[in-house]
């Protein structure tokens, strides 16, 4: 988010409560206009929740929701410029694919042919102008999904909510979607909040994301900052694929955190704020950060035995043993063939990191 | 009801079947082909006629007749219309509601009265009316028709709500719909099938209704029912038996309507 850019919607310390149970707890995210943003969490963290007090079908136990700078939570949802496109897209089937995108038009109070007309210019952007006289149930999954979204866009709300639509998809469908939802949030310049429970779905569509856990946003940032500066056990586990080591902090000096994780090994990386010396926290190391030797290659490095190597056709990953801690994993890239060089099982080697690929966690 | 004939296929089975079948259908068999008789008697055939059916509209019975089917008519339209109105905003509720903790119960208490022993609830509104000093006729009539349709009518309607999550009603209220609009453009298009087939279950049973109705009905007026039991308990004439096949009729046809547009899937 560039410093000028404004702010779309702004969630105050919203708090949720379900009876006794806190589904979302003081949560504070701004979205900024034009912003491709995106919630991120497990099943059952509060996205949906999030969403839907955006929407208005949730009211706000504690906090404040604005629309440019204009509070909402107070809003009906017919009453709010924002449109959603629902987890089972929530099609009305009673009526043909044309009239299902004219609706929220003729809502607005436009005339019934002009409503044809927009949803028609609709259908094109999706591309299924031969559908229109069809009812949803005669569309298959990645159609119905895109009339969903043809008519939340179809008003031109200054807001659109989307709520894992496309997690019915099968994967290729889904590649494609993301690709295609990318492209026209640029297209239409309407601020997306989009929920996702798949990180990588996260990080291939994502402006920025909001990781979300048990009703908290642990970590707000870029996709790239988020996978390379996790701030959190969760954070790091959750995105992507990594290491987690326990190590203790021993000193903290010339802006260097040196570590040692047990069984002779020690190194060294960037403080971060929150950790101090004597604590005893974990390391996130992401295994494609990592390259395998014979002999110490970097200032960081860990010796170990090669347990095992697995092929999957992009990458090799070679399992090792640390003699402490659980089983540690490197990553290379099978496109790196010149410098590729795999060990075998039994083998020692050294595990060599690159400055900055290891990261301490608050837990 | 219809699963593979094989998989009943032990002995015996096709002979009780017809034997069923027979016991349920020859009485209606009989009353339809005897009252195409030409002679007076019920039991000898004199030959194919029509002149009972001209007896029910032209004869000395046809006053009396006439009133009864126009009180019978008009009631089961205005009971079988408010019950389903009735219905209709309860299975709302239940949409609207989602899934809050008393919705069994809620379903339970509304379905319930058609397991009640008919000759209880009659009993049941006799007292009432009497209680509150309700004066007995077509009014009373009335009322009770309205109470004992509403889970008839119910029944259709939920069942087509099964499908009908809130999700539709929050969808069109997120496209600028009001409630109002939300209902009238998105939820009752999609009860739709199921409001008519309530609607027709409704009027059935309220025409077909006797006991109830000849507790609540007080003296000088009569339903179809009743007066066909008025009548019969002065001796069975043919006559009788015209009426008892139009209203056969005309049941079969509403109750085959009912469950043709019950099976309008309106959801796919
Ligand atoms: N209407 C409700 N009543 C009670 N609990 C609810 C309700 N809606 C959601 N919850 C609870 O709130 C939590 C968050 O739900 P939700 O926002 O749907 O999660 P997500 O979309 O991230 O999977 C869950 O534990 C869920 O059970
Ligand atoms: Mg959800």
């Amino acid at each position: 988010m560039t410093k000028q850019r404004p702010i779309a919607i702004d969630i105050q310390k919203v708090v949720k409560r379900f009876g006794d149970f806190t589904a979302l707890k003081e949560v504070s995210v701004s979205i900024g206009d034009n912003e491709f943003f995106t919630l991120l969490g497990p099943s059952g963290c509060g996205k949906t929740t999030l969403l839907r007090m955006i929407a208005g079908f949730e009211d706000v136990t504690a906090g404040a929701i604005f629309l440019y700078d204009q509070e909402i939570a107070k809003l009906p949802p017919n009453k709010r410029p924002i449109n959603t496109v629902f987890q089972n897209y929530a099609l009305f089937p009673t009526m043909s694919v044309l009239e299902n995108v004219g609706f929220g038009l003729e809502m607005q109070g436009k005339s019934r042919a002009e409503a044809r007309r927009q949803a028609g210019e609709m259908l094109e952007l999706v591309q299924l102008s031969q559908f229109a006289h069809r009812k949803p149930s005669q569309l298959s999954g990645g159609q119905q999904q895109r009339v969903a979204l043809a008519r939340a866009l179809a008003p031109k709300p200054r807001v659109l909510l989307l709520d894992e639509p496309l997690s019915a998809l099968d994967m290729k469908l889904r590649k494609s979607m993301q690709l295609e939802l990318k492209h026209i949030q640029r297209e239409t310049g309407i601020t997306f909040i989009f929920v996702t429970h798949d990180q990588e779905e996260a990080l291939t569509m994502s402006d920025r994301i909001a990781v979300m856990s048990a009703g908290e946003v642990q970590q707000l940032g870029t996709a790239r900052d988020i996978y390379e500066n996790p701030r959190n056990m969760f954070v790091a586990d959750f995105i992507g694929d990594t290491n987690l080591l326990e190590v203790s902090v021993d000193k903290i000096e010339n802006g260097r955190a040196t570590c040692h994780l047990g069984g002779g090994h020690e190194l060294t990386c960037d403080p971060v704020a929150g950790v101090d010396t004597g604590a005893r926290v974990h390391l996130s190391v992401r295994p494609e950060r990592l390259f395998l030797s014979s002999e110490p290659e970097e200032v960081e490095s860990l010796r170990g035995r090669v347990v095992e190597n697995i092929f999957i056709g992009t990458d090799i990953t070679t399992i090792l043993d640390l003699g402490v801690g659980p089983q540690f994993r490197v990553r290379a890239s099978n496109s790196d063939r010149g410098n590729l060089r795999v060990f075998e099982p039994g083998q020692n080697v050294f595990v060599n990191m690159e400055r900055g690929a290891a990261r301490l966690l608050v837990d | 009801m219809q699963t593979g004939a094989a998989r009943f296929d032990f002995p015996g089975f096709k002979v009780l079947t017809f034997l069923c079948l027979f016991i349920l259908y020859a009485p209606l068999l009989v009353v339809t082909v005897y009252s195409f008789n030409d002679s007076r008697s019920i039991t000898t055939w004199g030959g194919f006629s029509l002149r009972w059916y001209v007896d029910v509209f032209t004869g000395p019975d046809s006053a009396k007749f006439q009133s009864a089917a126009f009180n019978s008519f008009s009631i089961a339209l205005i009971a079988a219309t408010v019950a389903t109105a009735i219905a209709t905003s309860a299975a709302l509720a239940m949409v609207r509601g989602g899934r809050f903790k008393l919705r069994t119960a809620t379903f339970g208490l509304i379905s319930l009265p058609i397991l009640v022993p008919e000759i209880v609830t009659a009993v049941a509104m006799l007292i009432f009316f009497n209680a509150i000093g309700f004066t007995r006729g077509y009014t009373s009539i009335l009322i009770a028709h309205i109470a004992f349709c509403i889970p008839f009518a119910y029944l259709p309607i939920s069942a087509r709500m099964q499908g009908i999550e809130g999700v539709y009603e929050q969808a069109a209220m997120d496209l600028y719909a009001g409630r109002a609009q939300a209902f009238r453009r998105v939820l009752l298009p999609m009860m739709m099938p199921g409001i008519i087939s309530g609607f027709l279950l409704a009027f059935i049973i309220s025409l077909d209704d006797f006991i109830i109705t000849n507790f609540v009905k007080g003296a000088g007026i009569e339903t179809l029912p009743t007066a066909i039991f008025g009548s019969v308990k002065q001796g069975l004439r043919p006559n009788i038996m015209a009426i008892s096949t139009m209203l056969l009729v005309f049941s079969t046809v509403i109750v085959t309507l009912s469950w043709l547009v019950s099976r309008i899937d309106r959801t796919k």
